[in-house]
């Protein structure tokens, strides 16, 4: 076995060192009805590295990669172009092969970057503070309600009908056990901005909101004002949460901390992580000053040394399980450590001026196709105030048009009907996401595709 | 390498790089002091190229972002030596032994990255039509077979994000069985020795959470637990083998207890890397597992994750199993072949469909953390079942081999109760009357060119220490540890304080002042001239 160093004579040795004459003395405490005698049955031995690479590169073939084919895939996880050399650092050992940074002297590589990382977040998302991550956006949204409920104290949250249905699903989940209670919109495709609904989220909040929250860009692709819903919500005493699943918008758009929000969570992928089939992605977590004793997370801090020299530590460790157990803010331990590098090398790469550029460029991609999918006969589009992604709707069922556009070799967007099962108005809306790494000949294959498809 | 000083003198006063005259830059030779990218980036440059904006019409109406923000840039040079030079700051297992207790720092091949850098495992987006992704849901539903047949369970639920969202995972479905049967149960019993994410998962899901003691041999207080079931317990979480690194040899006697009344065994298994191939959990009548891929299979830690963390379902809990999932379809007549099997998954729409309505819901968006699935199943095709077993056999053989080789020399409280499995505890009782602590000796070992083990945890032993080798070092790595381990031990024995109070002495920095940063926690940088004018 090329990973295991022990030879047979090291083993031999080492029993003889404690005092064991075979290996299973050593598993003596097992009940011996447990014990097995020999390897597992009916599973294979070990195999050389061609072998297990061939395997697996059989699996990944009988995938379309998304880089192959004209792609618009987005709701929640959004393709973009990562410079050759995020990769390259990530798997640098000493960052790759590297624990949570408990031992502060040997980790500054890590605990430095994580300072930066928190820093650009905070700034992007125009807030004080960020958190060293969470897993990812819908569990760090989850994380967003019970923070709220222990600031406020007040027991309902209401949720916004352009928030990824996925995310509300994953806080359903948790919700139904811990008893807070989630008031979530219905959502409306009609009025040129579908699953904008706060007029209504105004409407609703009342003395026990705890937490009103709103995803922009939505997953409809509608970019939204918050500040009037943030107001209306502080004149309440309850916080705005918002989220931000395509974090490049905030290259284009104002901030969430500009328009008013308490806590802000995104999903961080867009930025040098990838698509990943879906994980590991990047959970981001921002607040202001004044609630980061209630956020969840590791957070990192500047300090001294011995010796005076500038360091840093993680910190305010008294709100975490390792310390607090039962009374911790979060159950949270892992995070995503490597996913954060990632981002913030791509976000250094970028640099402001690099950032604006990029969301500039994603903006006049998703005009360009929305313009030239409005002029397919029969498709209208449903978002009119979009960052880079959209919904058109179209005249035959979206889910067979996906599956016909796969078959022609495009990607050609999310049926809303597989985010919304049980809303047949749902079935024939169509969910674009439009990036750099789109070119023209991909835009002009997508107008084919669904001009033939909703001709047929 | 800056901290790898293994056959230099590391006593203070032999060399003393910290104490010489400090250099007009801030660099020692290749010790690199790096500033912050807010200090040596400009927002006006960039290191990325991008084509030319075409002319379009804005559809943002009014919201455009106009005030600074305030993220510099680096050209491309400039940032991977950034990176590179704060990489040299960090201990890796890459760069030597780790034996961080319960932590498994395992060597991380490299065959794994290449495979989860496929285009066709990390280039795939989740909401891809099923029909095109029909090979990731085959990698999935191949670890998801290994996954089971390993511990002897019926089901696995493979979406959880990490070891503590599998403790979230397991503990929620226990609680939706129980409610299912009307059953209210308003406790979890959580022994005293077990990761602090246990009792805040409890907790987290609505449960009181008691503590049950250890006994005298390291294990849990097997009559202490039986004595407080009552109709009251929904579940007891147990760690095994636990976080002494013994294996709870009444394991089997406490899930009959548990299921007689009418409670569920959840165990944390975190240290499944030390009876993978010997022991199937479920045959010791585990309800639900987690299974930490970053452990146990060698997915790495990459500075605190991700990680990923499949959890196993007895029969009773498999039907409240969380969504989505990936089930086989049923071979069309006449097709063979690997490349024609057929996988779906079930989802919000289709889990009432096909009689999965009583799954518990959705955990987090999307179907898991892929790229750590593709990497454990390298991991775990490379091995093969004999392989995994030999994984358990040499990781308990080395922790057993430091054990019986620094007993006489430190102090090993359950010692004399038998072997340990994968990892050796120590207390601090050897440096009794010394003035030395067991955070002086970690300091210390990062002189010798190791990485710390992991310090006061478990909590049930006083100043423990908990050293976790894994499998993947060699005797000759193990004895050199020791042998360094002996050195301060005997260092400590002659009173030579100087060597511990102060150290470490060679790494990037001297120790670091975590009070001040929490006292006046500064989480974000901001310009000095803001601190000025604050101070003002």
């Amino acid at each position: 076995m090329r990973y295991l160093p022990l030879t047979p004579e090291d083993r031999q040795a080492m029993l003889a060192k404690v005092g064991a004459t075979s290996i299973d003395e050593l598993f003596v405490d097992v009940p011996a009805e447990a014990r097995l005698s020999a390897p597992i049955e009916g599973l294979p031995f070990h195999k050389p590295e061609m072998l297990v690479e061939r395997e697996l590169t059989r699996m990944a073939n009988r995938n379309m990669a998304a880089g192959q084919y004209p792609f618009f895939i987005g709701a929640g996880a959004y393709r973009h172009h990562v410079p050759a050399s995020v990769d390259h650092l990530i798997q640098r050992g000493e960052f790759l092969t590297s624990y949570t940074p408990y031992q502060p002297e040997i980790a500054q590589g890590t605990l430095q970057y994580l300072f930066e990382f928190q820093t650009q977040v905070a700034r992007l998302l125009g807030m004080d503070v960020a958190n060293a991550s969470m897993y990812d956006g819908s569990t760090a949204m989850t994380e967003a309600i019970f923070m709220a409920r222990r600031i406020t104290r007040r027991g309902t949250t209401r949720i916004s009908a352009g928030v990824h249905p996925q995310y509300i699903s994953a806080a359903q989940t948790l919700c139904r056990f811990t008893g807070d209670k989630l008031v979530i919109g219905e959502p409306d495709l009609a009025g040129g901005n579908p699953g904008d609904d706060i007029a209504r989220l105004i409407a609703g909040i009342d003395s026990d909101t705890s937490a009103v929250i709103v995803q922009n860009p939505n997953i409809f692709g509608h970019v939204a004002d918050l500040s009037e819903l943030a107001a209306a919500a502080h004149a309440s005493g309850a916080l705005l949460i918002v989220v931000v699943t395509e974090i490049v918008s905030l290259g284009a758009i104002r901030s969430p901390g500009e328009m008013g929000a308490d806590i802000v969570v995104g999903e961080g992928q867009s930025l040098g992580v990838g698509l990943q089939f879906g994980g590991p992605h990047l959970g981001l977590f921002a607040c202001n000053q004044k609630h980061v004793r209630q956020m969840p997370g590791r957070l990192c801090g500047e300090t001294l040394d011995a010796d005076g020299r500038r360091g840093f530590v993680l910190t305010l460790s008294t709100r975490e399980q390792h310390i607090r157990r039962e009374k911790a803010t979060s159950n949270i331990c892992t995070n995503s450590g490597l996913m954060s590098l990632a981002f913030t090398i791509h976000m250094t790469l970028l640099g402001e001026k690099g950032l604006r550029h990029l969301a500039e460029l994603n903006h006049a991609r998703a005009c360009e196709t929305a313009d030239k999918l409005a002029a397919i006969p029969g498709v209208k589009l449903l978002t009119q105030r979009f960052f880079n992604e959209f919904a058109i709707e179209i005249p035959v069922p979206a889910r067979q048009a996906v599956r016909d556009m796969a078959e022609m070799g495009v990607l050609g967007g999310v049926s809303a009907a597989r985010l919304y099962p049980g809303h047949p108005e749902m079935d024939r809306v169509l969910i674009l996401a439009v990036t750099e790494t789109v070119s023209a000949a991909d835009i002009d294959a997508l107008v084919r595709a669904l001009s033939e498809v909703v001709s047929k | 390498m800056s901290m790898m000083n293994q056959g230099r003198p590391s006593a203070p006063g032999a060399v003393a790089p910290a104490h010489l005259a400090p250099t007009v830059t801030g660099n020692k030779a290749l010790m690199l002091e790096e500033p912050l990218i807010f200090e040596n980036g400009s927002v006006d440059v960039t290191g990325v190229d991008l084509e030319a904006v075409p002319a379009h019409k804005s559809r943002l109406a009014g919201l455009e972002r106009s005030a600074p923000i305030g993220l510099p840039g680096l050209a491309e040079g400039e940032a991977v030596r950034h990176y590179t030079r704060l990489s040299r700051q960090n201990y890796g297992i890459d760069l030597g032994l780790f034996p961080l207790g319960s932590c498994t720092m395992k060597h991380n091949p490299r065959l794994n990255e290449k495979m989860a850098r496929l285009p066709g495992f990390g280039d795939v987006h989740p909401l891809q039509p099923q029909d095109t992704v029909q090979g990731a849901f085959e990698l999935i539903h191949r670890l998801a077979h290994w996954l089971k047949t390993l511990t002897n369970m019926p089901a696995v639920a493979m979406t959880p994000k990490a070891g503590a969202h599998g403790e979230l995972c397991g503990i929620l479905a226990i609680r939706a069985a129980l409610e299912a049967r009307g059953d209210a149960r308003k406790v979890v019993l959580v022994p005293e020795s077990a990761h602090g994410t246990n009792p805040a998962t409890a907790a987290f899901c609505g449960y009181e959470v008691e503590s049950i003691p250890a006994n005298a041999r390291g294990r849990v207080d097997t009559d202490a637990l039986i004595a407080r079931l009552g109709p009251d317990v929904a579940a007891v979480m147990i760690t095994n083998p636990n976080t002494c690194g013994l294996f709870e040899p009444d394991m089997k006697r406490i899930s009959d207890a548990v299921h007689a009344a009418g409670a569920y065994v959840y165990c944390d298994g975190a240290n499944f890397n030390a009876i993978v191939g010997r022991v199937r959990p479920g045959d010791l009548g585990v309800d639900a597992m987690h299974i930490n891929l970053h452990k146990t299979f060698s997915t790495p830690h990459g500075g605190g994750g991700p990680g990923s963390g499949p959890v196993v379902f007895s029969e009773a809990l498999a039907p409240y199993a969380p969504i989505p999932f990936v089930v086989e379809e049923e071979a069309a007549p006449g097709i063979r072949g690997a490349d024609n099997r057929r996988f779906h998954l079930i989802e919000e729409e289709t889990a009432n469909a096909e009689h999965h309505e009583n799954s518990f819901g959705r955990l987090s968006a999307f179907h898991g953390q892929m790229g750590m699935f593709v990497r454990a199943l390298a991991y775990i095709e490379s091995h093969g079942a004999d392989g995994l077993r030999q994984v358990a056999e040499d990781a308990v053989l080395n922790a057993n081999y430091i054990l019986r080789s620094l007993d006489d020399v430190m102090s090993a409280p359950f010692g004399a109760s038998g072997p340990c499995m994968h990892e050796a505890l120590f207390d601090d009782s050897y440096l009794k009357d010394s003035g030395i602590t067991t955070l002086d000796v970690a300091k210390a070992m990062i002189d010798e060119g190791f990485h710390p083990m992991t310090m006061y945890f478990p909590l049930v032993v006083h100043g423990a220490m908990l050293i976790e080798p894994t499998e993947t070092e060699s005797r000759g790595r193990l004895d050199q540890f020791i042998e360094a381990m002996r050195a301060l031990a005997a260092a400590a024995k002659s009173g030579d304080t100087t060597r511990f109070a102060t150290a470490p002495h060679f790494a990037p920095r001297s120790r670091l002042d975590e009070t001040r940063a929490a006292r006046t926690p500064i989480l974000a940088w901001k310009p000095a001239t803001d601190e000025r004018q604050a101070a003002e």
